[in-house]
């Protein structure tokens, strides 16, 4: 038994005394470190190891939830005192969804069970070891200007509740993401996965490098539809965005999402699957509901949402492994979206400045943008998907299925569901790549796709 | 209770690790947090976190750690570590650092707070959001959401260069959010304002905020939102709400006068700024209207402390005076590289991360009219307010804004209501535009403003009130 299971089952045997109580404890260690470069220097070296213990509590129909980081014996039981009183005092809530019942984890390809392969020398990773990979991203920028991080992160983590179910896994994590700078161009390159060993600093640098260097004297584009390809960094905002507000179990049963499942919402060649954690993330949520696969989107029909256990009773439907703990307001919410890449050719090279599951696309583009990454992006309506960002870190206009001028961010205002809306995707990157979401613990994985159209609505003069 | 023995035990450590300065900071944070939904109670969250963070200068570099452990071991091996950690960042060494003084070494500093937020009662707390979320849902929301938070923070900071301060800073907070759908569209009405209103204050705040007398309005205004015209495309006269104004501050000169973006240090993530130190002083910010402070001092505001977090005494200080750009946000050792003399706003969210450059409280003083003289100028033109939505670039110059509400101007008067009003820009060229500017000043305060990796959420003050702008684009839509 871990730590963290030692302490949840400790906690849920203080408050099982209490006659009718329904309880439930979520233990969290986690011992994340970043290492973080600026102006090609290590600015700020950090690290954190810390754990929290949550105690949900059901009690006379009325439902409180409590919190420490202090794992004393005195702690835990203040805890356990006050989370008793919230619940005596605070109003009825009708909505309480019950416990998870005893459930089983699944087993993985080779028969272990989820969320224990992680990969220790990552979880242990040194400071050293961080900063020789900063160190090759930066000779590898060739001298010019480098900013980003390396982070390694550790998760252990256990659930028990009072019926009876307890679980417990770990997890790491190793990301890198980075830009080289010329001349007020940004390159970007980021990669993240399970192990910290298949972090090359070298090849990231080049890649940012290089881009930087071919996004020199910007030209500047007026507002416009435009032909876009995406590569996976941009990919992966549109995917976080439909993930946030759009797959959301809660926005979905407050009326508030676009997604009408059994509809045709999407391009018949879109399909959007949230992936099993694997050795990466955790294999159950904050109420112990095992994660699974779940398709979201099959063949452009929407399929799926995500759930924890209220939502789930308000939609009649089954929880989805997504409770995130203390986040009641932002609702259960996909945090390992994959994007099915497409049919054809391999990846191409084609040198340093277009990733590779762009570059097949590119020959298709009479005239549009290849765009490496979106920035700043908000919705203005849930409903419709209507988003404002900018792009950043390169942008390049094609004409005739070429490259032939760097491009000045843009500001676009776009329905996202609507550029993958139907007849809208024109093509897809063969191969994908795990884009690191800024929080550990969640990533998206994305080939580069080709759209008929992207609205941008300004440019650098307003 | 005190807790300046295991700072100072964290901080010998790394000073006999090999640090030449080190800091620890020991935070005790209490948070209670309650939402409700169509008049019942949707989650209550109350949290305990206690713990150490050590920062140690090593040569140029710096390293931190954090535990959440106060035994007198755990502090002396997390200043240890943190020493260790800041030699690792040798392997890609920068320009040497150094620190311009911090000022006074000892003090203690507590915010005003008339009721104590967490002695109030739960049952009254959540009386008052069922209230106030049944009567929005019973005028006609589809949805109405409240909720209110609490935060009371005690720290402990010490120096190897002497220092040992303390603070408890009460803050406290609550809004109200009434939506309706439509046929692919959700409008919404938030009172007072967008994720609602939070202060350095008591539970008089969430008093004064008047939820539940407002709840029915909100419903009454998200419904008529509906059938609004939407606010139409073009070049107008805007006219923004002090709410509105305070995150355009926020977003187009708090973050770009934070020194560490000025000089590179967030490039690859929260981004860089479009000011260029050289023209510190002489460059054309704003009209001469714009007057900016950054003002930790200002009672009550959402960024007001006594000490920042590497010890520097609250000083009020200007940013932008006559419209010319004067001041930044600085910490000591980013005042150093630029040959400032003055730092005070390092801030970290919490004992588990390290300071960073933040804002405090960066607002604009009153202007010399009011919101009524400024609607009676106006012949024609568009007035929005409360933040719906809000984007900018990596420099911090284009902007996009979208508000919750908007009313056409006419012939001095206020005409139809607008839906879905958005507008677009250029930081200096919006904040030359300003013509007219209302002495009706609100501290508003953001109590999500995030930056950092690791993240970090910050806690900001914005005083800000009622201005006019003109030629702005407005009605920026998909």
């Amino acid at each position: 038994m871990s730590a963290e299971l030692d302490l949840a089952t400790r906690v849920v045997a203080a408050v099982r005394q209490l006659p009718g109580a329904e309880a439930e404890v979520w233990v969290l260690h986690t011992a994340q470190a970043l290492t973080r470069f600026a102006n090609s220097a290590i600015h700020q070296n950090v690290a954190d190891a810390s754990t929290t213990v949550r105690l949900r509590l059901h009690l006379d129909g009325r439902t409180s939830t409590g919190s420490t980081t202090v794992t004393t014996p005195d702690g835990l039981r203040a805890m356990v005192d006050r989370t008793v009183a919230a619940a005596r005092l605070t109003p009825r809530d009708p909505g309480w969804a019950g416990l998870t019942p005893p459930t089983a984890l699944p087993a993985g390809p080779d028969g272990i069970t989820l969320g224990c392969g992680y990969d220790t020398a990552t979880a242990q990773a040194s400071p050293a070891e961080r900063a020789v990979r900063v160190r090759d991203f930066v000779r590898a920028a060739g001298g010019l200007e480098t900013a980003g991080y390396c982070r390694t992160t550790y998760r252990s983590a256990a659930f028990a509740n009072s019926a009876g179910h307890a679980v417990e896994g770990r997890a790491a994590e190793a990301a890198m993401d980075g830009i080289a700078r010329l001349d007020g161009a940004d390159g970007v390159a980021r990669t993240a996965g399970g192990r910290i060993a298949d972090v090359d600093g070298a090849a990231l640098g080049e890649r940012a490098a290089a881009k930087a260097r071919a996004g020199g004297a910007p030209v500047e584009l007026p507002p416009g539809r435009y032909e876009v390809v995406l590569e996976p960094a941009a990919v992966a905002d549109v995917l976080q965005q439909l993930a946030y507000v759009g797959f959301n179990g809660k926005v979905y049963t407050e009326r508030q999402s676009f997604a009408e499942p059994g509809a045709q919402q999407f391009d018949l060649s879109v399909t959007i699957t949230e992936e099993p954690p694997g050795e990466l993330g955790l294999p159950f949520d904050a109420e112990g509901t095992p994660r699974g696969p779940l398709t979201l989107v099959e063949d452009g029909v929407t399929r799926g949402l995500t759930h924890d256990r209220r939502t789930a009773a308000e939609a009649g439907h089954a929880p989805t492994g997504h409770a995130t703990p203390g986040a009641r307001s932002f609702g259960p919410i996909a945090t390992h979206l994959r994007l099915a890449p497409g049919p054809g050719s391999p990846p191409v090279d084609a040198g340093p400045v277009v990733d590779p599951s762009a570059a097949p696309l590119l020959g298709r583009v009479e005239r549009g943008l290849l765009v490496s990454d979106f920035w700043y992006t908000r919705v203005l309506d849930t409903k419709n998907m209507s988003i404002t960002g900018l792009t950043r870190n390169g942008v390049w206009l094609v004409e005739d299925g070429e490259v032939t001028a760097a491009v000045g961010n843009l500001r676009f205002t776009q329905s996202y569901t609507q550029a993958l809306g139907p007849g809208q995707v024109l093509g897809y990157g063969t191969g994908t790549s795990v884009q690191p979401e800024r929080w550990a613990g969640s990533w998206y994985e994305a080939p580069a796709v080709h759209l008929r159209s992207w609205n941008v609505t300004g440019n650098a003069s307003g | 209770m005190s807790h300046f023995d295991e700072a100072c035990t964290a901080v010998q450590a790394a000073i006999d690790a090999g640090a030449r300065y080190a800091d620890a900071r020991v935070v005790h944070r209490r948070y209670e947090g309650m939402s409700a939904r169509d008049g019942d109670v949707d989650e209550l969250n109350a949290d305990e976190s206690a713990g150490i963070g050590v920062r140690a200068l090593v040569g140029s570099s710096w390293g931190f750690y954090a535990v959440p452990d106060l035994s007198d071991a755990a502090a002396r091996a997390a200043g240890a570590r943190a020493a260790r950690i800041a030699k690792a960042s040798a392997t890609v060494p920068g320009p040497p650092v150094d620190l311009v003084p911090a000022g006074a070494g000892e003090g203690t500093w507590a915010s005003e707070c008339v009721v104590d937020p967490l002695g109030v009662s739960l049952a009254d707390k959540g009386d008052l959001l069922v209230h106030a979320t049944g009567t929005a849902k019973r005028a006609g929301a589809d949805l109405a959401e409240g909720l209110y938070q609490v935060w009371d923070t005690r720290t402990w900071f010490v120096s190897s260069e002497g220092h040992r301060i303390d603070q408890h800073v009460r803050k406290c907070g609550a809004g109200l959010t009434a939506s309706v759908i439509g046929d692919g569209e959700v409008q919404r009405r938030s009172w007072p304002s967008h994720r609602g209103q939070y202060g350095t204050r008591g539970w008089e705040l969430v008093d004064e905020i008047d939820l539940a007398g407002n709840a029915g309005r909100m419903a009454e205004e998200a419904r008529a939102l509906l059938t609004a015209p939407a606010c139409p495309a073009g070049e107008t006269t805007l006219i923004l709400g002090g709410e509105q104004l305070a995150l355009q501050i926020h977003e187009s000169v708090g973050h770009a006068i934070e020194l560490d973006r000025i000089l590179g240090w967030e490039a690859a993530f929260a981004g860089t700024s479009w000011l260029d130190l050289d023209r510190l002083g002489s460059l054309r910010y704003g009209s001469e209207l714009m007057n900016i402070t950054i003002d930790p001092t200002f009672p009550g505001a959402l960024g007001s402390f006594g000490f920042d977090d590497e010890g520097t005494p609250a000083v009020k200080r200007d940013a932008v005076r006559d419209g010319r750009w004067v001041g930044v946000l600085a910490g000591r050792d980013s005042a150093a590289v630029a040959g400032l003399d003055y730092a005070g706003s390092m801030r970290a969210d919490g004992w588990a991360r390290m300071p960073m450059v933040r804002m405090t409280n960066v607002g604009l003083e009153p202007g010399p009219h009011t919101l009524d003289e400024i609607v009676a100028a106006t012949d024609d033109g568009v007035l929005m307010d409360i933040n719906r939505s809000w984007s900018i670039d990596d420099k911090r110059l284009n902007f996009q804004f979208g508000c919750e509400i908007g009313y056409e101007v006419k012939n001095g008067k206020i005409g139809r209501m607008l839906k879905n009003p958005t507008y677009t820009g250029i930081g200096p060229v919006f904040w030359r535009s300003m013509d007219m500017l209302s002495s009706e000043t609100v501290a508003w305060g953001t109590p999500n403003c995030g930056k950092g990796q690791p993240g970090q959420i910050g806690h900001t003050g914005h005083p800000a009130a009622p201005a006019r702008f003109t030629n702005v684009r407005v009605g920026v839509r998909a």
